[in-house]
């Protein structure tokens, strides 16, 4: 009989590459000694769409409703990104406005993402109320953006230039409204979750990162944010409007799953701040530049590296052009890429196989902007 | 033991009794989607011009341009087919559409059994969201992807260009003119509009990127007056840009004026290599448009060819007709040189008579007869040979030659085409006070609107609805125009309105000259007259194929006596027509 060793009682199991919570496709090779893991190797590939090379093909204004597809549920960022590089690049003055206006769009996103993330995380531990509630109250938010800008995901809104359309008529009120509906509907959201003795006993202490990490791998976001760490672009490099508005970056100390968890509760409250600032204070005014013809438009050899914070980082691009109409070369780095991979594969040895999924929520990786 | 922690979610219970937030599609209430939102595509066949700017634009090569009907003026009788396997409803289309034809409803669903249905053509397969329209994305007059205006183009103020004969349009800036270029969308409806069928977004292209020589030689590919085209062309590309929809259409006429004006010497640049002689000859009869450019091509050809021209200098009517201060003489002189410099011959001071017709006809391979319409049609009024009746195309010859007509200084110009623009605005500078007397309404004058508005500008006066009666002596030397005035009457729906003459009531104009410049037709006295019999006329024009031949075995004709249009473009499309047509006559005839 073949003598039992230590290796043989390991199993190794594939997690994915359908979406291990609702985060996108991903597979995880995971390595488990009874129910702990210890160890895991990310996969991707299964969402490749070659954007980046896509882009280098098309011309400056056909890539919008390809960057907005990068990040799915995040389309803005990634307009505002890819705009505001090429009026870097370009030259290209934004009205007021505009600036205004994308301001609004980006913190509505970073709301609906948040929302939709409360649900995602609960889910993942099997509170399937908080999903049901999370997916039916961000649709008020994609209402508004169905409003605004005729699309409900892919908003193809914010333009080189400003942004497509200004306001409808009467839209400020609708987001104010919005927003007092989700401010009454939030305390439902903290007895249920975040109060919650189940929800607290799981993630408190779970995935504690060492703080030296955050420098060393790279991470940004609420991630770094739960490590006391005042990591927030919107402060840092403040773009479009963001120097306008009064805010404190929102930091947790316990460097766990439970302290990430908390920091994004509050930018929930933040987001809703911050529009309301934005809608008191918005200018009146032109929204958009005109462009040269967009069919012909060549933008001057350069570079540049811009970048926003996105609900899970800072998010960027770089972008080279040539001179021609058609960027050169443009990389995105999405901010799940350090989230998804290094720091994944040191959080995971010990853990508990049934948090894995909640860790993956939990740092909000999301696969379509690593694999773009 | 956190009793709150395990109490507060159960809290949650509260809201099994609230009604859920979906909507049952579509058995209870349809949401309507939002007024811009971007639902399905609708376009209106009366406004899409099938000028594809909508597929240039679709980076999914969703669209897919498709015959639909033939094709016309300003209409490619193509349509966008739009594959919904492909599109992603990001509507850039919609806001580049030059027409404003194509948009998107506010619906959201549409159910199929099969797929194929998902590829259509909007507005000619129906799907039933049709009277959805009225709601959904829609272009906006801010965001307009397309430029709308043109760049203006400077002119010398109105009072001052009366006083001379100093060019009037100033021409655009290096600045201006690729600025006005970058407005193209390259869609090529022009080309339909152009009887040349010139190249034209390529050109407009090469401006725009900054490369005014690569301009030049493809202007240069089908049209060897370029500089005259750019100063005086009727811009019939001008009217089918798809720009000109919901905005100006492009300067195109303008924008080759500055092409060609950045070379004064065209001989270096212009990339003009003749082929070696070929043996055969070609005689051309007039050094007007259609005579040069059929000289020209068919000397780079490797024809020899040898005009000749009864004027002191070539151009034709845009030299002995058009006053300089629309197409002044060096402007011509430049491009007849590069002409000349390729091997063309043109004999000046040559009339040709039905003696020297003969030994043209013996003499050449082929003969093309270019010789315009140089005689003015009359009133068929009684008095008009009273001696202060002038045809406008006499007077402007005799002008433009460096003669003097005493016209007085009260002068009536008949008519209301470009010539009688012409004539008055010469009456002017030469210092007469002169109107112009038209049938019609200035709506219906065959003149060029920016002539007619330039002429308004000037001060000249334009009366209408006047029917010219009979010419009579006047007092002290002058000559009286009696006219009455015509009411418009409409005869058929749709059709021209028609001036008729108000019976009963006279008036006049008592002047020191009547110009009549009511049209002209060609003069073809110098065609010996046993050809001239057997010569195919259709009505006052020679009869020609569309290779520009005529019944009479080696003889072309092409220009204003084998064409309706009467324009210089038109010649130099006739005389290009020719080239194709004598280079077959002459390979058929080894
Ligand atoms: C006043 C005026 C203004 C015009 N304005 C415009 C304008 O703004 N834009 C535009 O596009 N068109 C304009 N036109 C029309 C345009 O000039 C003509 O359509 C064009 O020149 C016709 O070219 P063609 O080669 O057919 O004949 P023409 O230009 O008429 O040339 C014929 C040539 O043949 C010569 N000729 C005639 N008989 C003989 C003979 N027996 N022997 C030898 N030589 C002979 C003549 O001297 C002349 O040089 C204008 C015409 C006139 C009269
Ligand atoms: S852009 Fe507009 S006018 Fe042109 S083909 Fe498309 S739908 Fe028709
Ligand atoms: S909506 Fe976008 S993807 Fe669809 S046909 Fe128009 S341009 Fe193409």
């Amino acid at each position: 009989m073949k003598e039992f060793k230590r290796e043989d009682r390991e199993v190794k199991l594939f997690v994915g590459p359908q979406h291990p919570g609702v985060t996108g496709n991903m597979s995880f090779e995971i390595t488990l000694e009874g129910d702990t893991l210890t160890s895991v190797k990310t996969h991707v590939g299964y969402l490749h769409r070659a954007f980046e090379k896509l882009m280098e093909r098309r011309l400056y204004i056909q890539n919008f409703p390809l960057v907005c597809r990068i990040c799915v549920p995040e389309s803005d960022t990634n307009e505002e990104n890819y705009a505001r590089a090429l009026e870097e690049l370009a030259g290209i003055e934004v009205p007021e406005r505009a600036k205004w206006i994308r301001t609004l769009v980006l913190e509505l996103s970073r709301l609906q993402m948040f929302i939709r993330w409360m649900g995602g995380i609960a889910g993942t531990m099997g509170l399937s109320t908080a999903p049901q509630w999370a997916i039916g109250d961000r649709d008020y938010i994609l209402d508004l953006f169905e409003e605004l800008t005729g699309g409900r995901i892919y908003h193809i809104y914010i333009l080189p230039g400003g942004v497509r359309r200004d306001i409808p008529e009467g839209f400020e009120e609708r987001v104010l409204k919005v927003m007092d509906y989700i401010e009454k509907k939030l305390p439902d959201y903290d007895d249920l979750i975040f109060e919650n003795s189940v929800f607290k006993k799981r993630l408190i202490g779970l995935s504690k990162l060492d703080p030296a990490w955050v420098e060393e791998i790279g991470v940004t976001g609420p991630v770094a944010r739960a490590c006391g760490f005042p990591f927030d672009v919107r402060k840092e490099q403040p773009y479009e409007i963001y120097d306008k508005l009064d805010f404190d970056i929102i930091t947790e100390t316990g460097c766990d799953m439970y302290s990430m968890a908390l920091v994004r509760r509050r930018e929930i409250d933040l987001s809703i701040n911050l529009i309301r600032q934005i809608i008191d204070k918005m200018p009146k005014g032109e929204v958009w530049t005109p462009l040269p013809n967009v069919l012909y438009w060549k933008i001057p050899a350069g570079e540049t590296y811009v970048k926003t914070e996105a609900t899970r980082g800072e998010f960027g691009y770089y972008v080279v052009t040539d001179g021609s109409d058609k960027p050169r070369r443009i990389h995105v780095r999405g901010v799940s890429t350090p989230h998804a991979y290094t720091l994944l594969e040191r959080l995971v040895p010990g853990m508990n196989i049934s948090d894995f999924s909640v860790t993956i929520v939990g740092l909000q990786t999301c696969p379509p902007e690593i694999e773009r | 033991m956190d009793i709150k922690g395990i109490l507060k979610p159960l809290t949650a219970w509260k809201r099994a009794f609230k009604p859920p937030h979906t909507i049952e599609v579509p058995n209870k209430v349809t949401r309507e989607g939002a007024e811009r939102y971007r639902g399905f595509h609708v376009n209106d066949m009366d406004k899409c011009i099938g000028c594809g700017t909508c597929a240039a634009i679709c980076e999914n090569e969703a669209i897919k341009m498709i015959p639909i009907n033939d094709p016309d003026k300003g209409n490619s009788g193509y349509r966008p087919r739009i594959d919904y396997g492909r599109c992603c409803w990001c509507a850039l289309c919609v806001d580049i559409c030059p027409t404003g034809s194509l948009e998107m409803t506010n619906e959201y669903t549409w159910v199929r059994e099969t797929g194929d249905e998902f590829i259509f053509t909007p507005g000619i397969d129906i799907i039933g969201h049709e009277d959805k329209k009225d709601k959904g994305f829609k272009k906006d007059d801010k965001l307009n992807f397309l430029h709308l205006e043109r760049v203006p183009m400077r002119e010398l103020d109105p009072k001052e260009r009366t006083q001379t004969f100093a060019e009037a349009v100033l021409g655009y800036s290096e600045e201006e003119a690729r600025a006005e270029a970058e407005r193209c969308v390259g869609c090529g409806l022009c080309i339909s509009g152009c009887p040349d069928r010139m190249h034209i977004p390529d050109y407009i292209r090469a401006i725009a990127e900054g490369n005014d020589q690569k301009s030049l030689n493809i202007i240069y590919e089908n049209n060897p007056l370029p500089e005259m085209c750019g100063k005086v062309c009727t811009r019939r590309c001008e009217f089918e840009c798809s720009l000109g929809h919901l905005g100006e259409p492009v300067a195109i006429r303008w924008l080759k004026r500055y092409v060609v004006e950045q070379f004064d010497d065209l001989k270096k640049y212009v990339d003009a290599k003749p082929e070696p002689l070929n043996g055969k000859k070609v005689g051309i009869i007039g050094a007007g448009p259609a005579g040069l450019t059929a000289a020209y091509y068919l000397r780079l050809k490797g024809y020899e060819t040898e005009i000749f021209e009864a004027a002191p200098k070539a151009g034709g009517m845009t030299f002995l007709g058009i006053p300089k201060y629309r197409f002044p003489i060096p402007s011509l002189d430049k491009q007849v040189e590069l002409i000349e410099s390729v091997g063309v011959k043109i004999n000046y001071n040559s009339p040709v008579d039905s003696k020297k017709f003969k030994k043209i006809y013996d003499k050449y391979d082929a003969v093309f007869i270019a010789t315009g319409a140089p005689k003015g049609m009359s009133m068929r009024i009684d008095g008009e040979d009273h001696p202060k009746v002038l045809a406008a195309i006499d007077f402007l010859k005799t002008i433009n030659l460096g003669g003097t007509v005493d016209i007085g200084k009260e002068v009536v110009v008949v008519g209301g085409g470009n010539v009688a623009i012409d004539a008055v605005r010469v009456s002017k500078r030469l210092g007469a006070n002169s109107y112009i007397a038209y049938r019609r309404r200035v709506v219906d004058m065959p003149a060029d609107e920016e002539e007619i508005e330039a002429t308004e500008a000037e001060g000249i006066p334009i009366y209408t609805q006047i029917i010219p009666l009979r010419v009579e002596d006047g007092p002290k030397g002058k000559v009286k125009l009696i006219y009455g005035k015509a009411k418009m009457v409409q005869e058929k729906e749709g059709a021209r309105p028609r001036p008729v003459l108000i019976e009963g009531k006279e008036y006049e104009y008592v002047v020191d000259s009547i110009i009549v410049a009511i049209g002209q037709r060609p003069d073809l006295d110098f065609i010996p007259e046993d050809i001239r019999n057997k010569l195919e006329m259709e009505k006052r024009i020679i009869k020609v194929d569309k290779r520009q031949m005529t019944n009479i075995d080696k003889v072309f004709a092409g220009g204003d006596l084998a064409n309706w249009t009467a324009d210089a473009i038109s010649a130099i499309a006739d005389g290009l027509r020719a080239v194709k047509g004598i280079e077959l006559y002459l390979s058929s005839k080894k």
